[in-house]
């Protein structure tokens, strides 16, 4: 019984993490129709950001508390400056090509970033334990958690709220629906769309940069984190169904439990039990399991 | 027409069996490695030119570069040519990639763009998953493999690099002619079609399943033969030959080569591996970054790949 508590509660737990991430390639698939190969390195940039960061603060002195602000403001950070450089810069010259071409351009950015940080910040781990052990613990039973990862599970919620929220209940939201829905008579309609675009890469980069600063405490912040969380978040998004808000978060909870139990249960396949579930899902849904009908082009 | 592609291509056999003797040993093993994931390249531009692109030919690669020894480990089989032929092996390589593709073919071929990326990157995963986990073939660390025969010849000391280096001159020659041939063939020409009206192929009574399924065979055979040869000239094989950065480096130089000759691909490798082999050695940290760079400058000014920078010439004569 404990023990499937604990799986449960980690793999929610998991799932929350993943699912911020794979909220912001789902924002920029479903807008951009850009599967983001660097969401990864932006990931990774987060939680650099954040490492620097927090280390600085504790150095100086300041009262801890604040270090948990600093997490968002590493996301922050990174969204408002890489977001519109690689908008702006680069991607806004590729609309229009073709969607295997885009993953190729951001496979291109993912490349470049991936040497960015280690001129940056070199190749030794950084780490920024501090925040996580800050507010202390609770217990489910007789099992320990943290309530710095209880707070990472409200984060996911709230930003799959938010989400929502603007893109149902505000003008701002729906404008870009029905961008999502056809580009070009959204632009003759007087739709900003390049605006639209920019505001989506820089809020998507900044999900994943959060992903990234609200793991940092966890873990050692690395060189090769963003290559490992890519390939996932893919697999999230796949099993979700491409671009699709609800997907994201369902795949994040069936990616986020099958991991957490095969951890539990049966480490060995820990690695690809969830490529296998990625495969199972595309195999028998074979556009993911939120997926809209498409009309068939001749 | 298709004779001088014959002619041409042996010709260029000849150049580089006879040139390969003075090279460099570190020159003989890049071109060795090229030209074997040039292979996965070839089949890349096989599925490209059907409009489908590949993030998990890595997948085959790594079966190709296990295979043999990986038979022989777990059937425990006494050391036979099997385990210790530069020939024998990237075929038997090619063979299992062959079969394995022919298994999930049947699933892929009903998968277009993205999803067809996605799905064969899952299965590499899966694959590199597997690995890592085997201990009974070397877990993360992978084994070393060597080779001590090539078709059945017995290798006399010092003469072990220029025979694979042959091996694989010889075997990428055949693999270009084939491909010529099947490029030029009836069905090689529906690939091109496929990828722009896949519909239209449909209506004029063609299968558009069976095409696919036939080329992402074809392109896996290619890419395990691609990872036997491979295997051989670094002489240690490990799970990262599946894992998706891998399959990634191949999309790079499909895109990087074009796909229009068949050639291409090994032109591109072989451009690939030295720029690689150059940027590792004076900017240790940055080689990626230039590759990056690089790519996005073809991207952008030659989207057909560099060797659309030769027919631009010929045209402009």
């Amino acid at each position: 019984m404990t023990d499937l508590v604990s799986v449960l509660i980690d793999g929610v737990i998991y799932s929350s993490y993943l699912f911020i991430i794979a909220v912001g390639l789902t924002l920029i698939y479903g807008v951009m129709k850009i599967l983001n190969m660097a969401h990864g390195s932006l990931y990774a940039l987060g939680a650099y950001v954040a490492a620097t960061l927090v280390g600085a603060w504790f150095n100086a002195g300041l009262n801890p508390y604040g270090s948990l602000a600093l997490l968002g403001l590493a996301a922050l950070l990174v969204g408002v400056v890489a977001g519109p450089i690689i908008e702006r810069g680069l991607l806004r010259f590729m609309y229009g090509r073709d969607e295997v071409v885009l993953i190729l351009v951001t496979y291109s950015v993912f490349l470049i970033l991936e040497d960015v940080i280690k001129l940056v910040w070199g190749v030794e781990s950084y780490s920024a334990y501090q925040p996580y052990g800050l507010l202390g613990n609770f217990d489910v039973g007789d099992l320990p958690y943290t309530v710095y990862d209880a707070l990472l599970v409200i984060v996911a919620v709230l930003v799959g709220v938010a989400l929502t929220f603007v893109l149902t209940r505000t003008r701002q939201g729906k404008l870009l629906l029905a961008v999502i829905h056809d580009r070009e008579v959204s632009a003759a309609m007087g739709i900003n769309v390049e605006r639209v675009y920019l505001v989506t890469f820089t809020i998507g980069t900044m999900l994943a940069a959060l992903g990234g600063a609200l793991i940092a405490p966890k873990v050692s912040v690395v060189p090769a984190m963003g290559v490992e969380v890519i390939v996932l978040a893919f697999a999230v998004e796949v099993i979700g169904g491409l671009g699709s808000l609800p997907g994201a978060a369902l795949g994040a909870i069936i990616v986020g439990l099958v991991r957490s139990a095969a951890v539990h249960y049966l480490p060995e396949v820990e690695l690809f039990s969830i490529y296998l579930v990625m495969a199972l899902v595309l195999i028998v849904r074979p556009k993911g399991l939120f997926s809209a009908v498409e009309a068939r082009k001749i | 027409m298709r004779d001088r592609a014959v002619g041409w291509l042996g010709l260029g056999l000849v150049v580089f069996l006879a040139g390969g003797w003075w090279l460099p040993n570190w020159a003989q093993s890049l071109v060795i490695l090229a030209l074997g994931k040039g292979m996965v390249v070839l089949g890349l531009l096989l599925l490209m030119r059907c409009g489908l692109v590949s993030f998990g030919q890595g997948l085959y690669y790594c079966l190709g570069a296990y295979a043999a020894v990986a038979v022989g480990k777990i059937f425990r089989l006494p050391d036979s040519l099997l385990t210790s032929d530069a020939l024998l092996m990237p075929l038997f390589g090619g063979v299992v990639a062959g079969v394995i593709a022919f298994i999930l073919g049947f699933l892929l071929a009903n998968y277009r763009s993205i999803f067809f990326a996605m799905l064969s990157l899952a299965f590499s995963m899966i694959l590199y998953g597997l690995l890592i986990k085997m201990s009974v073939l070397g877990s993360s660390d992978g084994f070393n493999i060597a080779y001590s025969t090539a078709a059945g010849v017995v290798l006399r000391p010092g003469t072990h690099l220029y025979a694979l280096y042959a091996v694989a001159a010889i075997i990428v020659f055949v693999a270009m002619l084939a491909l010529n041939g099947y490029l030029r063939s009836h069905r090689g020409r529906l690939g091109p079609a496929i990828r722009d009206n896949e519909l239209r192929v449909e209506y004029m009574g063609a299968s558009v399943r069976r095409i696919v399924h036939l080329n992402y065979v074809i392109a896996a055979v290619l890419a395990g033969i691609g990872g036997g040869l491979v295997a051989l000239s670094i002489g240690h094989i490990d799970p990262d030959l599946a894992y998706w950065t891998t399959s990634g480096e191949f999309v790079f130089v499909a895109i990087l080569s074009g796909t229009a000759n068949v050639a291409a691909p090994f032109a591109g490798s072989l451009l690939f591996e030295w720029i690689k082999s150059v940027a590792y050695q004076y900017t240790p940290y940055t080689w990626q970054m230039v590759l990056g760079i690089a790519m996005l400058l073809v991207i952008m000014f030659l989207p057909a790949g560099l060797w659309s920078l030769l027919g631009r010439r010929g045209r402009g004569a």
